[in-house]
Formats: structure tokens, C-alpha cells, sequence
């Protein structure tokens, strides 16, 4: 870890001035995706801007028709919140099957859509001196190298890296959007949020620097009542996704045939990912299990292999028709 | 389970036996447990070890200039200028210890390996400098791993290529009614201790070495640093009170150790070398990856004729490493024939070594998952296939068991685990998604013995003292040595003091094969004895003893006082009895080496810091600690996850002094067994021969969450051919076929057979 400058910011106006002021320097908020990754020497800050002090911030509101999280809520206090754990499934679970504890009680909501990928050769860059989204024009070395880990949706040739967070794709199957500020407030709507990586993998976000993540808002549905977070991995617990899936469902007044569908998976691609054909195959459907899992299928359309990380293309929608079955009702 | 904590201690005597709470437990919850890193030197500077990103060249040119600008650096050492080291021969070649020396020559033999040190002022100014030295590579060609095309597996250099074994096994295998043959796979593992490793190391103006490192064997590193520095052991003193787990990477000193001592000897000042995650990984004693290729050949009845097991392991570019699974073949079953032959295959790795339960771990995976094929293919119940095969002697050398309840722990697992409902039939038993498999299998581990040393003093106070460089590395040490003293003496539990883990105390050999437990209690009670007898030939013959009786014979000591057995005078606290006696301490050592050796000290030395004393522990019978493992598990049909969902293990471990300890033993055992069969495997990428997963997010072992009801039974009874008090190994047997019956579940329940550890999830989908 090399020397940086700290400074507390007590007022956003203060905060956005000091990032701007300072080249390299960078927003600290839980610290436990940026201490992680500068011991890993990934990043190398000039200043650490310490934003946890900022008032106002971590408020969570769990509205009739919106939850707007503060961008400084800890994850353990939004998946704990009574209203959101009771009303609106997928938000809390997705938050509480993350990390670890005490992980949870640090880490923040901004900081949490900001993670960066867990690809090993990312994290060595005293190692592994290919790796596009660290240095880019430098190459993958994931391509050819130990993946299980990888992306094989919205991948390209650049990078292969998964993005890991959990929340993140139960805020894109429920048309979540992040407000930020720079200056003047600014909403992007959470399917802008995520970039796919193309040729230029080390852009990950559209935020202009020193732009701040203030909340994010999620407007709640009849699908985001019934819905689910299902996450599958080696261990029960304190580990990222090996694929997951985030689901709402609801139903006409019949109850059998498909009103609204959402899903969206996590840990098999190179950002929170939004299956709208999965979707579109179930919107007006009867809801059952040959449907669904058939429907299911179309997760991993298109999806491209590396080799150790080919099993997901079967297991993902795997994840979703259990995912969905489960807010059906019928496993 | 039951735990009875809350059970007086006050009572007087057997304490041995009770299920006392460690001693050492509240000082390490509470943060008070010193250990090795946490101990402050003032004037101390900090190590930081900068490591090769090839796997096998030449070092070029190693450019410091950046890295010397940065504030507080003190010194950069080299392979060019570090100071030159002798080798130390301490075991016998190729177990345990790498014969690496760091900086010695610009060879790079793994990816990894220290290459440069660098000295600051403080860890993140040495950390920020050693990110900054540029290092030209020669780099050739690697052999990454077991399976890398140009890996090329030899003869073990000085053992017969043939192998060893019984019988005729070719023949036995031709005349054979039914046969199976299957090769099994276990990857690269890492102990993962809590606690990294690290090193403080000090230099006194006398030329002394102070160190203060995790160590499973203090005297052992002792050794290493006198060999080394070619420094008298006298002048070198190890420190490790307490070690956050071993598991046999903290068996001997590493690396780290040597490097932090070069440094302090360089610098004149303390040095402390703290390994990151990752340098552990990259660096320390993993077990190597393993085929082991084993064919069993039976009667149409279930008898086994012949078992033929052929192992190949990864060892390193320097050192012959064998890690042999043959071991629990040889004695689990009334064979006749049996053959065992063993390959190493040389990587651009460093040297492994022992991961608890070395050889057994793996052997008994492959051997009891054979068996549990070998019962399906025979259509027997897998325990009737063992029963059918049962060794009522030890196969390999003929002698009598000394003790061997292995039915008795079939039995008691079986039935506590509800084994009679099974369905035999693969995928008989579901739950909603779940396909659910109930899995068994045995185990073996051999008791060792190695003697000790031992003092115990009784203080003016009335408090005993127990003293001994052995390790508690978290088995309990400290807690059955004050039970073994407070029964020998008759004093209080608390009133028992024991230090540990310091080379300036008596001396003990490693903290390893799970032979600690058993040869420092009968070091203690022996030297407790003699304690007793001292104080009981004052009570008989001293002038200001109050005591008429005139043998030390007539007296009990009970509750911390003496009296006379025929109740002839009131009992005096121990404290005024010392008083009266004029005493301010009794102060006894013992040793407990062969009667001919005692007196020797270059024998004595042998047996605490070498292996030359490691042995059976009887001469005339067989001496195993024995386990049944039942396990049932939950396979998600969709993805392929395995659970296990019940664990029952049922061990024969002689008696056990502290039935608490032994089952967190046994239960920690069984878990790591646990992670060995479904989560661990190192990842090496194949092009850098470098392992990926150096960290623990990505080297997964079980959580919390994993860990279901575990229940273990003991079914022992005191085994005096295991050791002075009765027990038999306890702290790695609890490994031993867990593998196996959580694959052996795994086949019950998906009818697929996974050779190849972990069994993950893409293998059963
Ligand atoms: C061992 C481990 C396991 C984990 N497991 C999981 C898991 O299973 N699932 C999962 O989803 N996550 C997991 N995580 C990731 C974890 O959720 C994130 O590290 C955490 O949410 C980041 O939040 P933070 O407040 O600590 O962010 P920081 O570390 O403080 O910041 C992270 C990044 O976001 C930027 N940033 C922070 N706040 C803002 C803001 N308001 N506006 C703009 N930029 C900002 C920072 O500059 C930095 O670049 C794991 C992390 C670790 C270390
Ligand atoms: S997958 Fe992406 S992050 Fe990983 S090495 Fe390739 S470019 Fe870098």
C-alpha cells in the first residue's frame, strides 16, 4: 500500500471538491472493497476522500411507491429493515446472502454497486501484467487462464470478468435508478449504470469523476412483493455467486396466467443482467413448471464459454426456474 | 452434544477424564493469549519479502533504485549480498522440510519464492518499497502441476521401484472372482491456520537469537536456526506460547523464520517478517496433489484377497516429498496380498509437506471409497463388506492389536446414526429437490511415540508449576497437563500453572502426529510423581514435619493437603507444610527416554529435535487409534450442490483425559474432512505455474453455515501399549474417511461416482 492523503468530508459540496481538486483521488466509503483492493495494489490513491460523515445519506425510505436508499445505508441495516424485509423480498435477501456479517455492517450501498470483479488475475497486478480492465491494451490473461469464475454472458474479447454484487442485479430486474451528484442531481437509470465491457473494459460505470452516488430508488411493483433472491454457490455462506438468480412475479387475477415477470442473474456475466427474453417468453403464459423451466432455458442464450466456466450456461437457468418456481409457489 | 462446564472443579482428584474447558480459553477470547506477531520489541523494524512472479529460471538484474527512494527503507537484500546459510539436515530427507534457503543463488525454482527482502522503518514503507524492486527474469520452462504434459513421474530416489508389500498380489489379482480398479484424485490443499505465518526475530550483543514464531515445535526450530546460522542451539531460544492453529504448515521454520533472523542479524535490530495471505499460500507446506490408482481384488463372499494401491504425488524441484497413501491399506483389513508402489512427479513448486493426517487423509479416501464400490458391486452392505474383512490382528507385521474397537465403533456409529433405514439402492431417497445419500467409512491412524521432558515445581504458595517447551497448538495441551498434574500431586486443577511452547523450558519433540498429547502426560505425571515422592520423604523424615509416619507411603495428598492415610494427624495445606519444612519449592525434571539413553544428552537432544526417537509405541502389539465415519448429505438435482446435512463419527481413541477436547478434536477433524471432499483444491494456472487462489475468498472452506449436527462417540478404553495414561491418538484421526463417506454419500444419493476431489458442483450436474 503506498502513502495517501485522508481527509473526512462533513458536507457533500466539500466531498466533490476534493475528488475534483486532486487527481487519483477516490471516495471512501466502507472500505471494504477500496482497502481491499489497495492492499492488492490495484488501487493506488492519491487521497482517500472518507464520505461516511456526510449527513443525510443513509437514510432508507420504503415508500407506497418507491424504496429510496441512501447511498451510505449500511447493507445490514437495508436487508434488517422491517418494511423492506417484509414487503419486498429480493432487496433484503440479496443484501443479506452477500459477504459476511461483519462485512455487511461496513459496507454501504454506493460502495456496494461500485465493486469491482473478483477475477484473480485483476487483483495480482504484481503478477499478472495482462488485464485489460486494469491496464488496458495489456490483454486478459482469464481468457486462457483458471475461469470458473467468468463471465459468459456479455462478455467480449477484452474481458471476461463477472461482476460479482448481488444487490446490483436485484436492482436491474426491478428498473431500479441511481441518483448522483456532481454539481446538479442526476438520475441513471440502473440499466445505464452497468456498461458492458467492449473495448474498453476499465470503464465500468458512466460516472464523470468525482461524482457521487447519493441513493438508489426502486419502485415498487406487485412483482417486487413476490419476488426472491435465490443465490447458488460451493459453500452455504460468506461466498460471491457462482450464479444467482432475482425474480418477481405476478399474476393476472386467475392467478395461473403471467401479469408482469422479472428476472435477472448474477454471477455469470460481466454485469447484472436483465434476461428480458426469458421474460417475454412468460408475460401472458400460464404459470407452470414446464413453462417456466422452458422459459428458463433462454437465460444463457448466446452465452460463450472459456472453458472451466461452461457449467453455467446449464445452471443458470437452472437457478431461475427454481427462483421463479419458488415465488410461484409451486417448489 | 452435552457439555457439563459448569461442573465444579474444586473437587479433589480425576481430573483426568473430566470435560474441563481449556485452559487457555478465556485469555484467547478476551485477546490476552500473546501470540507470536503481537509481541512488542522496541526499536524493532519491519520485514517484508518480495517474491518471484516466474516459476523457473535465472534471476537477472534486480534494479532497487525505486524501491531505495522510498521514506524509511533501511535495506534491500539480495541473493547478491545476503548473508550465506548452511543447510539443516533435520529430517530425514524429503518429510516435512524444505531444504530451500532463500537468497542463497539467483536458481528460481516456483513461482513465489522469496527473492528479495526488504527492511523499513515500518510495514507499510517496506511493503510500499517492495511493490517497487523491478526484477529481470531468465525464465525456462516450468512444470506447473501433476497434470502439466511435460510432467514426468520417477522413482523415488533410494526407495525400491517395486514398491513394498505381502503376499503374491499378481497372482492373488489373477485368481481374483471380482476385481475393481479406479484411480482417485485429490488436488493441492492448504492448511489454512487462522493465524499466518511470521516471524520476530532478535539478536542479543552476545550473539543469542531471540524468536518469537508460531511454532508446532519449538525445539525442532531451534535446531533449524542453530544449523543455519551454525550458531550453538544454547545460544538460540524459540518463543511460541501459543500457535492459531498448525495443521502442520508451523511443523518446522520456514522461510519467513530464516528471513527475519538473516535480516535482525544484518540490521542489529529486532526484525518482524509478517507473511501476507497470500505468501502463505504462495510459499508454506501445501499438501501436494495426488492419483492414487487402487485395485482390489475379492472372493464372489466379499474376502479380500489382494489390494494393489500405486500412488503418484507432486513433490518439488529440491526435495523428495512422498506423501504415500498406503498406509491405512496395510493394516484396515485382513489381506493377505498386497503390493504398494510410489512416483513422484517434480513441479516448479515449493517443497509440500504434511497437512493433517498426511498420507491417511488421502488413503483412506481412496481406500474406503474402493471399498464402498467394491460393496456395491458385490450388492453387500458396506459394513457387512468391512465385517467380512475384519483384521482381528494387524496384517502387516502379525502382531496383536493393543487395543482395536473398530466393530465397536461400526456398532455404536451405525446405530446412533440410524444406518439399518438406509435404502442400498443410488437415488432411493429424496426430499423435494434434494437427492439425499447416507455414506460410510473407516479409518486408521498410527500411535506414535516420541519421549519428553518435563519439570514441575511445587512453589512455598502450595501452587505447581508445570513446565515444557511442547506446543499446544489449540488440542489442549495446556489443559490435560494440569490435569495430569493435579491428579499425580492431589492438588486443585486451579492451583496448576502450565507454560508452554519456549525453548528455555524442559524439551519435548514436535507437536505432530498427534503424539503430544500422549507423551507429555506421561512426562508430567511421571516428573508429578517424583514431585509427590519428594514432598512425602519430607513428610516422613523431615525434622519440622508434623507427621509421625515414617514412609512416604502412609500419606495421601487430597484437595491440596497431606495427611496420614490412617487419619493418625489433621491434613496440613501443602503451603504450611513448606512453611514447616523450611521449603521455599520443590523443583523436579524427568524424561521419559529408554532407561539405556536417559543419561545421554546427545540421545536426549536426538529425540526432542530430530525424528530418530519417533516410533511405535510398543514394541510388541499394534497400536492404532480407529474411527467409522456415517454421513448423510443433500444433493440439489438441479445444481449439483452437496450439503451434508448429519455427521456421526464413532472413535477408538483409548481413554480419553479430556472427553471435551478430544470431541472438538474429532469434530474440527471431520470438518476439514468435510472441506476436502466438496470445497478445497488449489487453482495453479498452468502457464505462470502460480496458484490463483491465494486468499480465502477464493480457497473455500466450510463456514458456519456448512457445518451440520456433528455427533461423535467415543467407544475406547485405556490402551497402556499406546502410552503411560492410557490414550491413543486423538487430533488427526477425526479426518481419516470423512472424505470417503461424504463421496461415498454422494454416490448413494446421485448413483455417480466422483473420483476427483472436491466434488463440486459442475461434476454432478
Ligand atoms: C471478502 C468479501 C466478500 C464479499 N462478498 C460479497 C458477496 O457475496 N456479494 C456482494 O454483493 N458483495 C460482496 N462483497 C463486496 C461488498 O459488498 C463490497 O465490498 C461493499 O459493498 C462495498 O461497500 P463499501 O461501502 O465498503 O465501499 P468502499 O470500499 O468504501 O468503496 C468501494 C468503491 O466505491 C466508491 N464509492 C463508495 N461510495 C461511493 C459513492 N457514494 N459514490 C461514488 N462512489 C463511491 C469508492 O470510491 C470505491 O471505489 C464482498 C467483499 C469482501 C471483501
Ligand atoms: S477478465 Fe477482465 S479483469 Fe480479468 S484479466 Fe481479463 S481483462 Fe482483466
Amino acid at each position: 500500500m503506498n502513502n495517501f492523503e485522508y481527509v473526512r468530508a462533513t458536507a457533500i459540496p466539500d466531498a466533490l471538491r476534493a475528488v475534483a481538486d486532486q487527481a487519483g483521488s477516490r471516495f471512501l466509503a466502507g472500505g471494504t472493497t477500496m482497502v481491499d483492493l489497495m492492499k492488492c495494489g490495484v488501487e493506488v490513491p492519491s487521497a482517500l476522500i472518507d464520505i461516511t460523515r456526510l449527513p443525510g445519506l443513509d437514510t432508507i425510505e420504503a415508500g407506497p411507491a418507491s424504496v429510496r436508499i441512501g447511498a451510505l445505508s449500511r447493507m445490514s441495516d437495508v436487508a434488517d429493515h422491517p418494511t423492506i424485509r417484509k414487503e419486498f423480498p429480493v432487496l433484503s435477501e440479496s443484501l443479506w446472502r452477500g459477504a459476511s456479517a461483519q462485512l455487511r455492517n461496513m459496507a454501504t450501498i454506493g460502495g456496494n454497486l461500485m465493486q469491482r470483479t473478483r477475477c484473480s488475475y485483476f487483483r495480482e497486478p504484481g503478477v499478472y501484467s495482462a488485464c485489460n480492465k486494469r491496464n488496458p491494451g495489456s490483454g486478459c490473461a482469464a481468457l486462457e487462464g483458471v475461469n470458473r469464475g467468468h463471465a459468459v454472458l456479455g462478455t467480449s474479447p477484452s474481458c471476461i470478468a463477472t461482476n460479482p454484487g448481488d444487490f446490483a442485479v436485484a436492482l436491474v430486474a426491478f428498473d431500479a435508478a441511481v441518483y448522483v451528484e456532481n454539481g446538479k442531481p442526476r438520475r441513471i437509470p440502473i440499466d445505464d449504470f452497468f456498461t458492458l465491457p467492449g473495448d474498453t473494459p476499465d470503464v465500468e460505470h458512466p460516472l464523470s469523476p468525482g461524482e457521487l452516488i447519493v441513493a438508489v430508488e426502486i419502485p415498487t411493483s406487485p412483482a417486487l412483493r413476490r419476488s426472491h433472491y435465490l443465490k447458488v454457490r460451493d459453500r452455504e455462506s460468506y461466498e460471491f455467486a457462482v450464479a444467482s438468480a432475482a425474480v418477481g412475479l405476478e399474476l393476472e387475477a386467475d392467478g395461473r396466467t403471467i401479469r408482469d415477470v422479472r428476472v435477472a442473474l448474477g454471477g455469470i456475466a460481466t454485469r447484472p443482467w436483465r434476461a428480458r427474453t426469458v421474460e417475454a417468453a412468460l408475460v401472458g403464459r400460464t404459470f407452470d413448471e414446464p413453462t417456466v423451466r422452458a422459459a428458463s432455458r433462454l437465460a444463457t442464450e448466446g452465452a460463450v464459454d472459456h472453458g472451466e466456466d461452461r457449467f453455467k450456461i446449464d445452471l443458470a437457468p437452472r437457478v431461475v426456474a427454481r427462483a421463479l418456481l419458488t415465488v410461484g409457489g409451486t417448489s | 452434544m452435552s457439555t457439563t462446564s459448569s461442573e465444579s472443579l474444586k473437587s479433589n482428584g480425576a481430573f483426568l477424564g473430566r470435560r474441563i474447558a481449556r485452559a487457555d480459553g478465556v485469555a484467547k477470547v478476551t485477546g490476552r493469549a500473546d501470540y507470536a506477531l503481537e509481541h512488542d520489541l522496541a526499536d524493532i523494524v519491519h520485514a517484508v519479502i518480495v517474491e518471484s512472479i516466474v516459476p523457473s529460471g535465472r534471476i537477472g538484474k534486480i534494479d532497487l533504485a525505486a524501491a531505495q527512494t522510498i521514506p524509511g527503507v533501511l535495506r534491500i537484500l539480495t541473493h547478491a549480498d545476503a548473508l550465506p546459510l548452511k543447510s539443516c539436515p533435520m529430517v530425514p530427507a524429503g518429510s516435512v522440510m524444505e531444504s530451500f534457503l532463500p537468497l542463497q543463488d539467483d536458481r528460481i525454482r516456483y513461482n513465489g519464492q522469496p527473492i528479495a527482502l526488504v527492511v523499513a522503518d515500518s510495514f507499510d514503507h517496506a511493503i510500499e518499497a517492495a511493490g517497487g524492486v523491478r526484477v529481470d527474469y531468465q525464465a525456462e520452462p516450468a512444470v506447473a502441476d501433476i497434470d502439466d504434459p511435460t510432467a514426468r513421474p520417477i522413482d523415488v530416489p533410494g526407495a525400491p521401484s517395486s514398491g513394498m508389500g505381502r503376499g503374491d498380489a499378481k497372482g492373488a489379482l489373477a485368481a481374483a472372482a471380482v476385481r475393481m480398479e479406479a484411480t482417485y484424485t485429490t488436488p493441492r490443499e492448504y492448511s489454512c491456520p487462522m493465524e499466518p505465518l511470521g516471524t520476530i526475530a532478535a539478536w542479543g550483543t552476545d550473539g543469542d537469537l531471540t524468536v518469537w514464531m508460531p511454532s508446532q515445535w519449538a525445539e525442532g526450530a531451534r535446531r533449524a536456526f542453530s544449523e543455519w546460522f551454525a550458531i550453538p542451539m544454547e545460544k538460540v531460544r524459540v518463543i511460541s506460547p501459543f500457535v492459531g492453529g498448525g495443521f502442520g504448515v508451523k511443523v518446522t521454520a520456514h522461510a519467513d523464520a530464516l528471513l527475519a533472523a538473516m535480516a535482525a542479524r544484518e540490521m542489529r535490530r529486532p526484525v518482524k517478517l509478517a507473511l501476507s495471505r497470500p505468501q502463505n499460500f504462495t510459499g508454506n507446506g501445501l499438501r501436494p496433489a495426488i492419483r492414487q490408482n487402487l485395485t482390489l481384488g475379492a472372493s464372489e463372499d466379499g474376502k479380500l484377497q489382494v489390494i494393489i494401491h500405486e500412488n503418484t504425488s507432486e513433490t518439488s524441484v529440491d526435495d523428495d516429498y512422498v506423501e504415500g497413501g498406503a498406509a491405512t491399506a496395510r493394516v484396515m483389513y485382513a489381506v493377505p496380498n498386497l503390493s504398494s508402489s510410489q512416483k513422484l512427479v517434480r513441479v516448479n513448486s515449493f517443497t509440500p509437506s504434511w497437512k493433517r493426517a498426511p498420507g491417511e487423509a488421502i488413503g483412506a479416501y481412496a481406500l474406503e471409497s474402493a471399498m464402498d464400490e467394491l460393496a456395491y458391486k458385490l450388492k453387500l452392505d458396506p459394513i457387512e463388506l468391512r465385517l467380512r474383512n475384519y483384521a482381528s490382528q494387524d496384517p502387516e507385521s502379525a502382531k496383536p492389536w493393543s487395543t482395536r474397537r473398530l466393530r465397536e465403533a461400526y456398532d455404536a456409529g451405525a446405530r446412533a446414526f440410524g444406518w439399518e433405514r438406509r435404502s442400498p439402492e443410488p437415488r432411493s431417497m429424496r426430499d423435494g429437490h434434494e437427492l439425499i445419500g447416507w455414506g460410510m467409512a473407516g479409518g486408521a491412524f498410527p500411535n506414535v511415540h516420541t519421549p519428553g521432558e518435563a519439570r514441575v515445581t511445587i512453589a512455598a504458595d502450595g501452587s505447581v508449576d508445570v513446565a515444557s517447551s511442547g506446543a499446544d497448538i489449540g488440542g489442549g495441551t495446556y489443559t490435560i497437563l494440569a490435569q495430569t498434574a493435579a491428579d499425580a500431586l492431589g492438588v486443585p486443577f486451579e492451583q496448576v500453572r502450565v507454560r508452554l511452547g519456549d525453548t528455555s523450558l524442559p524439551r519435548a519433540p514436535v507437536a505432530g502426529v498427534s503424539q503430544i498429547a500422549n507423551l507429555l502426560t506421561g512426562a508430567v505425571d511421571k516428573t508429578a510423581r517424583a514431585a509427590r515422592e519428594e514432598l512425602l520423604t519430607l513428610a516422613s523424615s523431615h525434622a519440622g514435619s508434623p507427621f509421625k509416619a515414617k514412609r512416604a507411603n502412609d500419606f495421601t495428598i487430597k484437595d491440596g493437603k497431606i495427611a496420614p492415610t490412617d487419619g493418625s494427624a489433621e491434613a496440613v495445606m501443602i503451603s504450611e507444610f513448606m512453611r514447616m519444612v523450611g521449603r521455599d519449592r520443590i523443583e523436579v525434571t524427568r524424561n521419559t527416554m529408554p532407561a539405556d539413553k536417559a543419561s545421554s544428552e546427545s540421545e536426549q537432544r536426538d529425540a526432542y529435535d530430530s525424528f530418530k526417537y519417533m516410533g511405535p509405541s510398543s514394541a510388541t502389539h499394534a497400536t492404532y487409534a480407529w474411527c467409522a465415519q456415517f454421513v448423510e448429505v443433500r444433493v440439489d438435482e438441479d445444481y449439483g450442490t452437496v450439503r451434508v446435512r448429519r455427521m456421526v463419527g464413532a472413535f477408538d481413541c483409548g481413554r480419553l483425559y479430556n472427553p471435551k477436547l478430544a470431541e472438538s478434536q474429532w469434530k474440527g477433524g471431520m470438518i476439514m474432512g468435510m472441506g476436502e471432499a466438496l470445497l478445497e483444491a488449489i487453482h495453479i494456472d498452468r502457464r505462470y505455474a502460480r496458484i490463483t487462489n491465494n486468499n480465502l475468498a477464493e480457497y473455500v472452506v466450510p463456514v458456519n453455515a456448512d457445518v451440520p449436527d456433528i455427533e461423535v462417540i467415543s467407544v475406547g478404553e485405556p490402551d497402556f501399549h499406546a502410552s503411560a495414561l492410557g490414550g491413543k491418538t486423538v487430533g488427526e484421526i477425526g479426518v481419516v474417511g470423512a472424505a470417503a463417506a461424504i463421496a461415498n454419500a454422494v454416490f448413494h444419493a446421485t448413483g455417480k461416482r466422483v473420483r476427483d476431489l472436491p466434488i463440486t458442483m459442475e461434476k454432478l450436474m
